[in-house]
């Protein structure tokens, strides 16, 4: 299950047109992936802000929201122009995971879409700030504050699943549907040093451990291969992407240059 | 190891009584966020700055009240830099900070002594404290209690690992039933 999927298409050079890559020490490309998983569910989690299901939780996704806005901010800032990284790319230029840019569903799809990523981004950043590469400084700063977002996800995940037969049954619908997306997390980017075999293993002996203790069954759906999804770092993106762009976008290429 | 200068150093103290935006029982020095003040020659000044969340949105603010103050201190040309390594921790905070947050009403984030991986502990979502403190989020388990500013009890509980600013938590007091902000170990 750590076989890299063969089936997808091949990683390209970044697409110099929309990210300027004139750096020798920063991984341009890297930073993009990096920076871009960061800032697309940076948005997506801010679209829950005004409809939590309680306070403490429009406070907790729109903080997690903020740390990783901040984060994308400084891997885009080492990739180009962050603005124009952000407001002015088109769907195809941006290199994050498909399952980061899903759209939110119900509360249970956004806990599982929180799960998977934030244990994945945890790992990594772990990984990166161990060693001495150009990520090291922020992965060493950002690991701690996604600790706290990989706890929520935890606690979440063991109250839904333990919860009212309702939850339970939302949250194991929500795991199931977001598994095929888990796969690409762990296609090696170019530029990121890290052992990406032995974080997939980490990886699936965490959330397995996690679903387990509620005894919700690990999805058994393919990750990788023909039936799975993920192509997002070379480009291609799932149809909600889109529109997410383009509310995301809408103000700045309207009022180019428009500030608070 | 860079020497500084006595102008270096008042500049520095300067910089350091700015109050933080958000909290401005802190001031930039007691949070531990100002990192060096370098002057390359008389009127030009470069600052580094540490956040103490990579978004913390008062790093704009911070660096526009340094400006100010070296500004009004004769310093025509002052830069800004935000620096993220070494990584700023809850520990950079001083022990007169701590003394403040608690007054402010804030529990102050307990030190931690290492700094090896986080663990995170698994647990129901809203539990009171009784054993091994196991509410505060990825938190080492060796940590004292979270004790209330206000009454001082260890008996408190989490209700939300998030509030109102990233780097705090929503806990209430048990004893006297006050909830309060703590800030959170990092």
């Amino acid at each position: 299950m750590t076989t890299p999927d063969t089936t997808a298409p091949e990683t390209t050079a970044p697409d110099m047109t929309t990210a300027p890559a004139d750096t020798t020490t920063v991984p341009a490309a890297a930073a993009l992936a990096l920076g871009d998983d960061a800032l697309v569910l940076s948005h997506r989690l801010g679209e829950w802000a005004g409809h939590a299901p309680v306070l403490e939780e429009e406070v907790a996704l729109a903080n997690i929201a903020l740390d990783l806005l901040g984060q994308a901010r400084v891997l885009l800032s080492m990739a180009g122009d962050e603005d124009d990284l952000a407001y002015l790319r088109e769907e195809r230029a941006f290199r994050n995971l498909q399952l980061v840019e899903q759209p939110n569903g119900d509360f249970a799809h956004t806990i599982a879409r929180q799960l998977y990523f934030s244990t994945y981004q945890h790992l990594l950043y772990d990984r990166l700030a161990a060693g001495d590469g150009p990520f090291a400084g922020l992965a060493a700063k950002a690991v701690k504050e996604v600790a706290y977002h990989r706890d929520h996800a935890e606690q979440w995940t063991l109250r839904l699943g333990d919860g009212t037969e309702i939850s339970r049954e939302r949250m194991r619908r929500a795991c199931e549907a977001l598994w095929r997306f888990t796969g690409e997390m762990f296609q090696p980017v170019d530029g990121v040093d890290v052992d990406w075999a032995g974080m997939e293993a980490a990886w699936l002996e965490s959330v397995g451990q996690v679903l387990r203790r509620v005894t919700l069954s690990v999805p058994e759906g393919p990750r990788t291969g023909a039936w799975s999804a993920g192509a997002g770092r070379q480009g291609l993106h799932t149809e909600p992407f889109g529109r997410m762009l383009a509310e995301m976008q809408h103000l700045h290429r309207s009022h180019p240059g428009a500030s608070w | 190891m860079v020497t500084v200068t006595p102008l270096e150093a008042e500049l520095l103290e300067l910089a350091g009584s700015v109050p933080d935006p958000e909290l401005p029982v802190l001031t930039l020095r007691e949070l531990g966020v100002l990192r060096a003040v370098r002057l390359r020659d008389a009127g030009t000044a470069e600052v580094e700055l540490t956040p103490t969340y990579t978004g913390c949105p008062a790093v704009e603010a911070m660096a526009l009240d340094i400006e100010r103050v070296l500004h009004e201190h004769g310093i025509r040309e002052v830069t800004v830099r935000t620096v993220l390594s070494p990584a700023w921790t809850t520990d950079d905070i001083t022990e007169e900070g701590r003394r403040k947050l608690r007054e402010f009403g804030i529990a102050p984030p307990r030190t931690r002594h290492e700094h090896g991986p986080v663990t995170v502990a698994l647990g129901p979502t809203r539990t009171a404290v009784s054993g091994p403190d196991r509410t505060t989020g990825p938190s080492a388990p060796e940590l004292e209690p979270v004790r209330c500013p206000h009454c001082g009890s260890a008996d408190t509980e989490l209700l939300s690992r998030f509030s109102s600013t990233a780097c705090k938590a929503l806990r209430r007091c048990l004893a006297c039933r006050e909830p309060f902000d703590h800030f959170k170990e990092l």
